[in-house]
């Protein structure tokens, strides 16, 4: 084949793109090749092809889509601890003229990895799930406001997390730390793939992510239960639409900004270039406008997790619900007016910094109060000390010490000697597993028996529980004190003996955590197989307040046989007070939104469009994006989107119910 | 029916009855207006990379070397006038008349392309001039704002033409109508993005 045709056909792909002189990508590339083969051939093997495509892959249904992001989570949770747990290894050796196993050019692809993944293939898919599968039940709707716009969103986040995993086996990602500063990521020193991989992976997850925010906002708003008024509704729910309000107000700043930068990269722009008149200062302004709201977009839901979780399990109203809702809005509104500090040393002048310095302290006065709300939910509750409550609790202890810090770092003078450096590092894992994780774990916890109608394992929730919390100390507390020593982040080797100690205890913490992980996936097995045993027919397992824990477990696809009323906050629990009967006739034709595969065929061509941008595949691009956008349209001819679910079926459905609740008597 | 449920001494109330489910379509113009929010967002970030860039000419052409403010001004017509048309075609839509519709539809859609094909022409002509995108961070930041805005413009004639062949073959049912309402505020929002884009680059490029 001439060379020229090659070119045009394959861009700039050529078998030395193929990692084959990296014996560790080649491993991994083998275990995971293996891995993946052996689920190929199970799902075929068992014939559930069909299933999963139908029931699955096309369904519009909320919680099915819910579930399908928790399991993206946890896929890419374990991507990123493998990063994590290489990164804390090199560390630990790198002493003494030892240059550890991994080479600068991996190691460095491996931190960018490692944020990146975690950030916006772990957290984010998480987050969204939760807020998938509850809140349109808390607020006692059948779906959310665009169901077909739901299932897009996630296959286009699914789209972004391929391309992140298809760097690792063809060419390369990143190394330029996980936002991707200019001029180091513009085409003079990033020439290769790496960046562009960065660059369409988030583009295509962030298309996904502002719609699904577009659509919880328009569904909290539009879709709530009669009586439940804005300061009725439950805190998780408060916090997912603070939440979402963020994601579409600071998403798209992230989309022009990686725009901007692309277009530096592919047409020549002079954006953030050093010459020309660019200004790459600009492009750390813009993306930590994006940035600082992210934190809050991943940690405010858990902290509706964290009010649910205290207040049911201490049996108590919570304390504060008004407070709560005005220090959710407080943090929202705050987290624009804070972004500078994280460049503090960009030498914008004292008045400045003072004033983004004094903006970020603030903060901690309305998440303080979060604080107090929960301790007094717990003064002289009844508590139940359960797996979520035990996540709860961890999370006030740890949570604590990085909000603290965090202030410490808000001081600009004392940000000018911390920057940069492990104190930092510290510090966000501190609030990001402390907060974010730790909720998530409480979140699983509470509401897996609501999805599948069967508790997890307490026992192998408490392992779990126990490697993850020490193995944080463990992990963490070091960097701490090696960053007030001045050691600085993304560091691959060392050269003073004295601090390898402090590397050696952070890998042991690691090593804790991933015994948690592993707890956590055997504690997922254990219970799926022991499910007859921690079964819960009554759909309130957890003698809880809000409307979700009203319906079956896991609900109908129509979640609410009729369309609850509402009286107070805490619906279910004031339900219960006031003498609740389930209706158990009189049941109507519900209407139901249509499964469509629309979404993930559109989210294939992105990912296709994404990938012959990185190879300057200029034919597949261009291909791509005309499917994209007939497909898109030849959708919208479609007119007939919805079905209804006939009284019949809804009466059986909640006849099964009925005998199951009398058999339990 | 949520007001019955607190009555005192009744049974208290848990739910509905009757359903009147959602109207269809019931949050679309909700989720249309954050939708658009998200781009003005969009829009900000670019007005905001050209108002720190826009004075950096790297000793290349300035504003005034390059905008021809004549050409600007009929450009400027040419899109408000197609935002009036769109407006009477919303009042022929409300009035169920499916010609005249129609015929407002497309005068927009020429009026639009009228537009496009003189940004493309002055497009061209400082491209031919040298004042490339390349060529400094004034002109990056100038083309990518005017022409982000373009692409709107293009992507909205393409939408009308879909939307036309809709309301062709199903006439003004409840869905096109509520389409036609988006493509409305979608265009009027185009308008006022460019009011800004007028202003804002070109009549005060002219007094840098």
């Amino acid at each position: 084949m001439p060379e020229t045709l090659t070119k045009f056909i394959f861009g700039r792909l050529t078998l030395e793109s193929l990692p084959l002189h990296e014996p560790i990508v080649v491993g991994t590339f083998i275990v995971v090749a293996l891995g993946g083969l052996a689920v190929l051939g199970a799902i075929t093997y068992f014939r559930l092809w069909t299933y999963l495509w139908r029931e699955w892959f096309t369904s519009v249904d909320h919680k099915k889509i819910g579930v399908m992001y928790m399991a993206l989570g946890l896929v890419m949770l374990l991507r990123g601890f493998s990063d994590a747990i290489m990164m804390r290894l090199q560390q630990a050796i790198a002493f003494n003229g030892s240059e550890g196993y991994l080479n600068a050019h991996h190691y460095d692809q491996i931190f960018t990895a490692h944020g990146v993944i975690m950030i916006f293939f772990v957290a984010m898919p998480f987050v969204t799930g939760l807020m998938n599968f509850v809140v349109p039940l808390q607020i006692g709707a059948r779906d959310v406001s665009f169901p077909f716009l739901n299932n897009f969103s996630f296959w286009m986040t699914v789209g972004g997390a391929i391309l992140v995993m298809a760097s690792l086996f063809v060419g390369e990602f990143a190394r330029t730390g996980w936002l991707a500063y200019p001029p180091l990521s513009g085409i003079g020193y990033s020439p290769d793939v790496g960046v562009d991989y960065y660059i369409w992976a988030l583009q295509v997850a962030g298309v996904g992510t502002t719609l699904s925010g577009i659509n919880l906002i328009c569904t909290i708003i539009k879709m709530r239960a009669p009586g439940m008024t804005m300061m009725r509704m439950p805190v998780f729910t408060w916090t997912s639409l603070c939440t979402n309000v963020l994601i579409v107000a600071s998403f798209p700043v992230l989309t022009a900004v990686l725009t901007l930068l692309a277009l530096d990269r592919y047409v020549g722009t002079n954006f953030f270039t050093n010459d020309f008149g660019g200004n790459p200062m600009m492009y750390v302004n813009l993306i930590w406008i994006w940035g600082h709201p992210e934190v809050y977009i991943l940690i405010l839901p858990l902290f509706g997790v964290f009010s649910e979780v205290t207040s049911t399990f201490s049996g108590k109203r919570l304390f504060g619900y008004t407070s709560m809702v005005y220090a959710t809005i407080v943090i929202t509104i705050l987290s624009y007016l804070v972004w500078l500090h994280h460049f503090f040393t960009m030498g914008s002048g004292a008045s400045v910094n003072s004033f983004f310095g004094i903006t970020t302290m603030i903060i901690s006065i309305p998440t303080g109060a979060k604080m107090f709300n929960w301790l007094f939910t717990m003064y002289r509750g009844r508590i139940r000390f359960e797996l979520p409550m035990m996540w709860t609790v961890a999370f006030m202890l740890t949570f604590v010490v990085g909000g603290m810090t965090g202030v410490l770092l808000a001081v600009p003078p004392a940000d000018f000697v911390l920057h940069n450096s492990l104190f930092l590092i510290a510090h966000f894992h501190n609030v990001i597993i402390g907060g974010v994780l730790f909720g998530l774990f409480a979140g699983i916890a509470y509401w897996w028996p609501k999805a599948f109608g069967f508790k997890l394992d307490p026992f192998w929730g408490k392992v779990s529980f126990w490697c993850w919390v020490v193995g944080f100390w463990f992990a963490f507390m070091p960097l701490y004190i090696l960053g007030l020593m001045g050691v600085t982040r993304r560091m691959r080797v060392f050269d003073d003996p004295s601090l390898q100690i402090w590397f050696v205890i952070a890998a042991f913490g690691a090593v804790l955590i991933a015994c948690g992980i592993a707890a956590f996936l055997v504690q997922i097995f254990v219970s799926i197989r022991k499910r007859a045993e921690l079964v819960d027919v009554t759909g309130d397992p957890w003698d809880g307040r809000t409307l979700e824990w009203s319906t079956s477990s896991p609900p109908p696809a129509y979640n609410f046989a009729f369309t609850p009323v509402i009286r107070d906050n805490d619906a279910w629990w004031d339900m219960k007070k006031a003498g609740y009967r389930r209706p158990l006739s009189g049941f109507k034709p519900i209407h139901m939104p249509s499964n469509t595969g629309t979404g993930v065929i559109l989210a294939a061509f992105s990912v296709a469009l994404g990938f012959g941008l990185i190879w300057y595949m200029w034919w597949l691009a261009a291909l791509s994006f005309v499917c994209l956008i007939a497909t898109a349209i030849g959708h919208t001819f479609n007119y007939h989107r919805d079905f209804d679910i006939p009284a019949a079926e809804v009466a059986q459905t909640e006849e099964t119910r009925t005998t199951l609740l009398a058999a339990q008597g | 029916m949520a007001s019955t449920a607190t009555t005192a001494g009744a049974e208290p109330v848990f739910h509905l009855e009757e359903e009147h489910a959602h109207a269809e379509g019931g949050s679309t113009m909700l989720g249309f207006w954050l939708y658009l929010m998200s781009d003005c967002l969009v829009f900000a970030m670019l007005f905001a990379a050209y108002g720190v860039l826009g004075g950096n000419y790297a000793a290349g052409p300035a504003p005034k070397d390059l905008f021809d403010l004549g050409l600007v001004a009929v450009n400027t017509t040419l899109l408000l006038l197609s935002s009036i048309t769109y407006g009477f075609a919303m009042l022929t839509m409300d009035k169920g008349r499916v010609a005249a519709t129609q015929a407002w539809l497309a005068v927009t859609m020429l009026f639009g392309l009228g537009f496009l094909s003189i940004e493309l022409n002055e497009f061209a002509h400082m491209i031919r001039e040298g004042a490339t995108p390349q060529r400094s961070a004034f002109l990056s930041s100038f083309f990518t704002l005017v022409g982000t805005h373009g692409l709107h413009v293009t992507f909205g004639i393409v939408w009308m033409v879909t939307l036309m062949m809709q309301v062709a073959r199903y006439g003004l049912v409840e869905a096109n109508r509520r389409r036609l309402m988006c493509l409305s505020m979608f265009w009027h929002f185009l308008d006022v993005v460019w009011i800004g884009v007028f202003t804002f680059v070109y009549l005060m490029g002219m007094l840098r």
